[in-house]
């Protein structure tokens, strides 16, 4: 994980409409999972489509290997693209969806076979080869997908939201499958989410995005911990604030520390109890306003709605307004 | 016993009662029923009139059923010199007005649906205005041109005139189908390494073949029924198995004109028949 494998300087892409990301700076290393993480419409697509080949960049420049691809056509570069949906070719049976790139390549039909009989052993797919796409479900359609990207040994593999067509339960298998995946193949990926979840549970590394700029880059664990600003801070899991007029208090509510007589830092009432199996969410009227706190289910027995309590806050972050 | 006969007898018409029928299938259906029966009765009458007539050795106008029955007129149509020469005619230039129809018009339908261009509106909206013109006075304004460039009763003559009219579906139809292909899909042929080209013949093209299917066949039966323009341009040179219809209309008894009218039909069975899964709603983007 230490060798910069995609080198993004100072990438711009603007559209007639003058929306689009400006001044984008990022290393992608070796064989890591990089995630672009943000909510829609913040230039997520954009900077991946840059990448492959399907954005015309306004300025700036990307570097795979050394080498600068910002001019190439896609069919030219080293990078490889699933999309959200509509991949594969329905008129092409599944071998045929996987050897086009291949064949493009003019790699002998004997290589091609073995190829793909490994890519679908890797997919635990093997038995599908004559079916068309029609016949398989959303989530064997991603997985042909992703087989045909990796077929061709990109440097590094691009996925746009790949599997948020899915339904909850394929997408958990899916998150798994593909960084059973990636960690057997060894290679760079560059995922694209606006699910906070999936970019926690998927990525090495994480950048969280804000209307065409990069918010913040981090481990999930940095940017849950530590996140820079308060739009980091409330985008990532669930935050508390506190408005102290001239800055924020923020707190996760798994740090909150509920003690039942007033002997904590913050006065509060218990406002409503919720029970989630191993933990409890409490609702705490605090002197501003409503504090989330979570609760193991080992310390819910001398708490209960309406008590007068207070709570101590493990772990604070502090953040300057903007004027 | 006669008793539940006539029981039996009530029950049934009961359903036959058209009221009964309209609540039975609700308004929706009724009325669907009833377009259906006038364009039955609109498509097969004559057809089934024509048929009845091309067996008709005799046959006068006001009477419904003919004089005398045979195969007077079918003899004298298969008999007449011009009819092999016609239907050759009338293939030969189908199949080449197809072809070079398919040329010019599946680019210019591909880029009309992926490229944005300057007079796109334009364009397509003159492909409306020549469809909106009377067609006699488009072919006579090409007549006059066709004089100077010496195309007057050649074949090269017909064939454009044919491919003029085939413009509008050719350009229509596959423009819808090029449109129905999602752009991932191109996008996903570029990224596995092929150029614009090997896109374009190896998942587009074959992605909109049933569209294309559809508007080949519209263009050869067009061509094989059209007989204004070929009058105009081809007489008396080119003889097509339309122009023939003409002739025998006017000379000889509509006992003969029915004959010949089966006749016409054949080629076009044949083609349904051939190509009838791709005829289906969903090529011309119905539904
Ligand atoms: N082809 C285009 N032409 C003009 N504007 C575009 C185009 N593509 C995207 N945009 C705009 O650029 C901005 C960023 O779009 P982008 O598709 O990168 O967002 P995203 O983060 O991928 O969002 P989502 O999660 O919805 O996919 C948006 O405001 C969008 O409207
Ligand atoms: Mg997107």
């Amino acid at each position: 994980m230490s060798e910069v494998k995609v080198k993004i300087k100072d990438l711009s892409v603007i559209y007639d409409n003058g929306d689009g990301v400006r001044n984008i700076d990022l290393d992608i290393y070796e064989s890591e999972i990089l995630t672009l993480l943000g909510p829609s419409g913040c230039g997520k697509s954009t900077i991946l489509r840059a990448i492959g080949g399907f954005n015309k960049l306004t300025g700036g420049e990307i570097i795979i290997d050394g080498e600068d691809i910002s001019q190439l056509p896609p069919e030219k570069r080293p990078t490889s693209m699933v999309f959200q949906s509509y991949n594969l070719w329905p008129h092409m049976t599944v071998y045929e969806n996987l050897a086009f790139g291949l064949k493009l390549r003019k790699i002998s039909s004997k290589e091609i076979e073995s190829e793909i009989n490994k890519v679908l052993k890797l997919l635990k797919m093997e038995g599908f080869e004559d079916k068309y796409p029609a016949q398989l479900s959303g989530g064997q359609q991603q997985r042909i997908a992703i087989g045909r990207s990796v077929l061709l040994k990109p440097a590094v593999l691009l996925l746009d939201e790949p599997f948020s067509a899915l339904d909850a339960k394929i997408r958990h298998q899916m998150r798994e499958e593909l960084k059973r995946i990636q960690s057997e193949l060894n290679i760079s990926v560059v995922f694209v989410t606006h699910d906070q979840e999936e970019a926690i549970s998927i990525s090495h590394r994480i950048v969280v995005m804000d209307k065409g700029k990069i918010a913040q880059v981090g481990t999930p664990t940095e940017i849950y911990e530590e996140p820079v600003n308060p739009y980091v801070a409330s985008f990532i899991g669930e935050m508390n604030f506190i408005d102290e007029g001239d800055k924020f208090l923020a707190f996760r509510p798994e740090e909150v520390e509920i003690v039942t007589n007033d002997s904590g830092e913050y006065p509060a009432t218990i406002e409503h109890i919720m029970l989630y199996g191993h933990y409890s969410q409490v609702l705490l009227r605090g002197r501003h306003n409503m504090i989330r706190a979570f609760v193991p289910k080992t310390n819910m027995v001398d708490i209960e709605e309406h008590m007068k309590v207070s709570f101590n806050v493990t772990k604070i972050r502090e953040y300057e307004k903007e004027i | 016993m006669k008793n539940s006969l006539n029981e039996r007898r009530i029950y049934l018409f009961k359903y036959l009662n058209l009221k009964r029928f309209y609540y039975a299938v609700g308004k929706k259906g009724f009325i669907e029923f009833i377009i259906s029966i006038i364009f039955l009765l609109f498509f097969y009458a004559p057809l089934i009139n024509a048929g009845m007539l091309a067996f008709a050795n005799q046959y006068f106008y006001p009477d419904i059923l003919p004089g005398e029955w045979g195969f007077k007129w079918w003899e004298f149509i298969l008999g007449r010199d011009n009819l092999i020469q016609s239907i050759f005619n009338s293939f030969l230039i189908a199949s080449l007005v197809t072809i070079v129809s398919l040329l010019i018009c599946i680019p210019a339908a591909y880029a009309l649906a992926r490229f944005d261009f300057k007079f796109k509106e334009s364009i397509m909206f003159s492909y409306l205005l020549t469809n909106a013109f009377p067609k006699m006075g488009l072919y006579v304004s090409i007549a006059i041109i066709f004089y100077k460039f010496n195309l007057m009763g050649s074949y090269l003559g017909v064939i454009i005139i044919h491919v003029i009219n085939s413009i509008m579906y050719m350009v229509w139809l596959p423009m819808g189908a090029f449109r129905s292909i999602h752009k991932q899909q191109e996008e996903a042929a570029r990224d596995v390494g092929a150029t614009p080209l090997q896109t374009f013949f190896n998942i587009s093209l074959p992605m909109a073949i049933p569209g294309i299917a559809v508007s080949s066949i519209f263009t050869f039966l067009g061509s094989m029924d059209e007989s204004q323009g070929t009058l105009l341009v081809g007489f008396p040179q080119v003889k097509t198995m339309a122009t023939e219809m003409y002739a025998i209309i006017m000379d000889f008894p509509i006992t003969a004109g029915a004959v010949f009218s089966l006749l016409l039909i054949i080629p076009s069975l044949i083609i349904i028949f051939i190509f009838r899964k791709y005829i289906t709603a969903d090529a011309i983007q119905i539904k």
